[in-house]
């Protein structure tokens, strides 16, 4: 093994160690962009529902917070129930948790 | 963009590979993509509340309603964006 790479070697450990938490951080940034986008699409549907007027008005923008939020109960709900039917009956043979 | 896209990625130009400018440019292509998803879907709304029977071109009503079903959707898009967040914020404190 000639000097260069042995010196190369040793730095490459926390360059891998950088990319891996560069990863991580821009993979949790993507889901929370592709959770907004869903979301927004979803309570545009729900929120929007008449010919877009010149600003968002207070009960439309609270639709909206009150969609994301029940959106969130909605996933919440679903993998709480889905645990505790798990339980009694194994649906899916792999873990819930993330 | 010029350079996002660019065949000499994170390279210095002497072969080796700078992972700093590897992330910003991995960064900016996310950015882009991003950006072209939420186009499309914008484009996909507006055109459903905006279009109604297909004309020969796009007459001055529709064209002030797209304006305005874009700038709406902006709004919305930053609404749940804010009220996500903190709803995350949330979950993460009771945890």
């Amino acid at each position: 093994m000639d000097p260069s790479s042995s010196s190369s070697a040793a730095g490459l450990g926390s360059v891998d160690r950088q990319l891996q938490h560069f990863m991580e951080v821009e993979t949790q940034k993507q889901r929370f962009q592709q959770l907004v986008r869903q979301m927004t699409e979803l309570c545009w549907e729900k929120c929007a529902k008449d010919k877009p007027g010149p600003k968002l008005d207070g009960p439309a923008e609270a639709c909206f917070v009150n969609c994301i939020e029940r959106f969130s109960d909605t996933s919440q709900f679903i993998l709480n129930r889905l645990e505790q039917t798990q339980k009694s009956k194994p649906v899916f043979s792999e873990s819930l948790s993330d | 963009m010029e350079g996002a896209f660019g065949s000499d990625f994170g390279s210095s130009g002497g072969g080796k590979l700078d992972p700093g400018l590897i992330m910003e440019q991995v960064k900016v292509q996310i950015a882009v993509a991003n950006a072209q998803e939420l186009l499309q879907r914008m484009t996909d709304k507006c055109f459903r509340k905006c279009i109604g029977k297909p004309g020969g071109s796009l007459d001055n009503s529709e064209q002030k309603c797209i304006a305005m079903c874009m700038d709406r959707y902006m709004d919305a898009w930053n609404t749940v964006s804010r009220a996500y967040n903190s709803r995350l914020q949330r979950e993460r404190a009771n945890m």
